[in-house]
């Protein structure tokens, strides 16, 4: 029998039982559109958290005061005291470091603002011009901080768009004068509102002169140094170099942790990308199921078209020829349920994604090749124990069950 | 040469705990051109005899020489080649494929065979004119009547131009006039030249053959070919 009148014949035998052929390239169907969104969701989510951290900047290398017994990243070192302050000077020193383009030092801390009889908390981060760039803040009205000494805290505040809008609601806020803390200071710009980030919201943020923030606080030790190294090929070497100038100012003692944002983002990387993985795993049992129901559609059809086995093998039928029928008609199911399925899972997709706009639901194309292949593996595998029990029938016995 | 060569056939089958010998010890010889009519009660071996004959059922003992060659000891898929190409079956019950119409029907054995299409279409042409059918051709078998479809069941038969032709009870399912008209049909390929063996119940059939069979309990119990 010729191949292309074996894929005929199967196709004439599965259009020959719609409501048969219907459920089993709905199974299959079903199997293949969950690995799709089931793998658009897991990786959506990847994709949302390696977006949202990117947003912090770009080539970051990021000082922390205290050692961590490991390099990695650990929520614990947030929290672990400093035998040594890390401090204004420690930070300015790395701005002369060759694979380094900026430098800010950051302290951090809570405070009240008020303007015009209004009064909020508010959360005060004290940094330097260069953290604007780093951040990639957008100022709105005005400029960002001014950029003279670190140790100068001049008494000026860039403030937050809810900030803004909270203190002063239309009325304009630059050259304005506000209360933060025990200081008074003069607004020299707005940043433009970016909504909820990861981390602090910058809406709600006051930044002030770094040693400003120091004095505000009572306190001499940095929260963090960023540095931004000059490209994302220098960021080891970066890192390395900020390491060493910081040891060799604390007398030889490595009393600071260095981590890399490509460090932080790799972890989140390789676990939202395993979370995936898991998730498409739980998707492929359900293509197996599928694969056992082709099984039992094709076993059922088997034992329906015994007599035209029979017949087929009195017509000169050989038992390869009623093999390959059988397995084309399996292979037909799953094929065509897995493109139903596919389209079913990217339709999914695209409701997720207009339902979430921020939420980036691509199934990954590792995970539709993989669907589509098992779906395809499965109703192939499935259908050989069908197709050889049709093909060892005993035409006599055959012949007569018609 | 005979075309069919029977030696020291013996089939049995195992029927609860006993054993029915369908056939035991036959011999036989049918010779190309031949119209044989094989005749008995139920169970007296005449559907095992055709089985055999037709190479869908194999002798426990004994040799089938079909043609002057061997066929009892080929592998299933040979004698499926041999089917293809030297067996036609005629069924009581037609046995045509529901979801086919009438010019597949008749194609399927040179589909089974691989034959180019348009060999195949140039044929199943020739064929639904020889047999009346013309107008047919796209008909599924529930769309026939009886007589139609047995003569789609002959065309089917004969498309692989066989030297054989194998009907058991081809008339069993048709009413005296269409099975007059579907005997005649057979009759006629039998006069082109094709050994036509046909296993009937019905006496005014059997008496149309030029040599009888009556079987009885798995033996030749007379053959009208011997007595001449």
């Amino acid at each position: 029998m010729r191949l292309a009148d074996t894929l005929h014949f199967a196709r004439a035998a599965a259009t020959g039982y719609p409501a048969r052929t219907a459920l089993s390239v709905l199974a299959m169907a079903i199997g293949v559109a969950a690995v799709v969104v089931l793998t658009a969701l897991g990786d959506g989510a990847r994709r949302y958290v390696v977006s949202q951290f990117s947003s912090l900047g770009t080539n970051l290398v990021i000082v922390l005061p205290g050692r961590s017994g490991t390099g990695g990243f650990n929520p614990a070192t947030a929290i672990t005291s400093t035998p040594r302050d890390l401090t204004i000077d420690d930070a300015a020193s790395l701005r002369r470091l060759p694979a380094v383009a900026r430098v800010a030092p950051l302290a951090v801390g809570t405070s009240e603002i008020s303007a015009g009889g209004r009064l909020r908390e508010t959360m005060v981060a004290g940094t330097a011009r260069d953290y604007f760039a780093i951040r990639n803040f957008e100022i709105a009205q005005g400029d960002a901080l001014p950029d003279d000494d670190w140790n100068r805290g001049a008494p000026v505040a860039v403030i937050g768009a809810r900030i803004q809008e909270e203190l002063f609601g239309s009325t304009p806020a630059l050259g304005q004068r506000v209360r933060v803390g025990d200081r008074r200071l003069r607004i020299v710009g707005v940043l433009k509102p970016t909504g909820q980030g990861l981390g602090m919201n910058t809406d709600e943020l006051v930044i002030v002169p770094v040693a400003l923030a120091q004095a505000m606080f009572n306190s001499n030790t940095l929260f963090r140094v960023l540095v931004e190294a000059s490209s994302r090929d220098a960021i080891p070497a970066a890192r390395e170099s900020v390491l060493n100038t910081l040891k060799q100012r604390h007398r030889g003692e490595e009393d600071v942790t260095v981590i890399t944002q490509d460090a932080v983002l790799a972890t989140f990387d390789r676990l939202l990308g395993a979370l995936t993985l898991a998730v498409a795993g739980i998707a492929a049992i359900s293509l197996a199921v599928a694969g056992i129901l082709v099984m039992n559609v094709m076993l059922v059809a088997v034992t329906q078209r015994t007599g035209e086995i029979g017949l087929l093998k009195a017509l000169g039928a050989s038992g390869r020829d009623i093999r390959r029928a059988f397995l084309a008609e399996a292979a037909m199911l799953s094929a065509v349920g897995a493109v139903v399925g596919y389209l079913l899972g990217q339709a999914g997709a695209f409701a997720l994604r207009q339902a979430f706009p921020v939420f980036p639901a691509y199934p990954p194309d590792w995970a539709v090749i993989a669907g589509l292949a098992t779906a395809l593996g499965t109703g192939l595998l499935f259908g050989v124990m069908p197709a050889r029990r049709a093909a060892r029938l005993d035409p006599v016995q055959a012949l007569m069950k018609h | 040469m005979p075309l069919i060569e029977l030696a020291g056939i013996d089939r049995s089958f195992l029927l609860g705990d006993t054993t029915v010998h369908a056939l035991a010890g036959l011999n036989l010889q049918i010779n190309a051109g031949e119209y044989v009519a094989v005749m008995g009660p139920s169970g007296s071996g005449k559907s095992t005899l055709l089985n055999l004959l037709g190479l869908l059922d194999r002798p426990q003992a004994g040799t089938y020489r079909l043609d002057g060659r061997d066929v009892t000891t080929l592998s299933p898929d040979e004698q499926a080649a041999v089917r293809s190409a030297k067996i036609g079956f005629v069924f009581q019950s037609f046995h045509l494929v529901p979801r086919l119409t009438a010019a597949e029907n008749i194609a399927l054995p040179m589909t089974l065979a691989g034959i180019p299409a348009a060999e195949r279409q140039r044929r199943v042409d020739q064929a639904l004119k020889d047999f009346g059918l013309d107008h047919r051709a796209d008909h599924k078998p529930d769309q026939l009547s009886g007589g139609q479809r047995q003569r789609v069941a002959i065309a089917r038969a004969t498309i692989m131009q066989p030297p054989l032709l194998l009907a058991d009870e081809p008339t069993g399912n048709l009413d005296r006039h269409t099975g007059d008209e579907v005997i005649h049909l057979l009759e006629a390929l039998n006069a082109r030249g094709v050994t036509l063996i046909i296993v009937t119940h019905d006496a005014s059939l059997g008496a149309r053959a030029r040599r009888r069979l009556i079987m009885e309990d798995g033996h030749l119990k007379s053959d009208s070919a011997a007595e001449a």
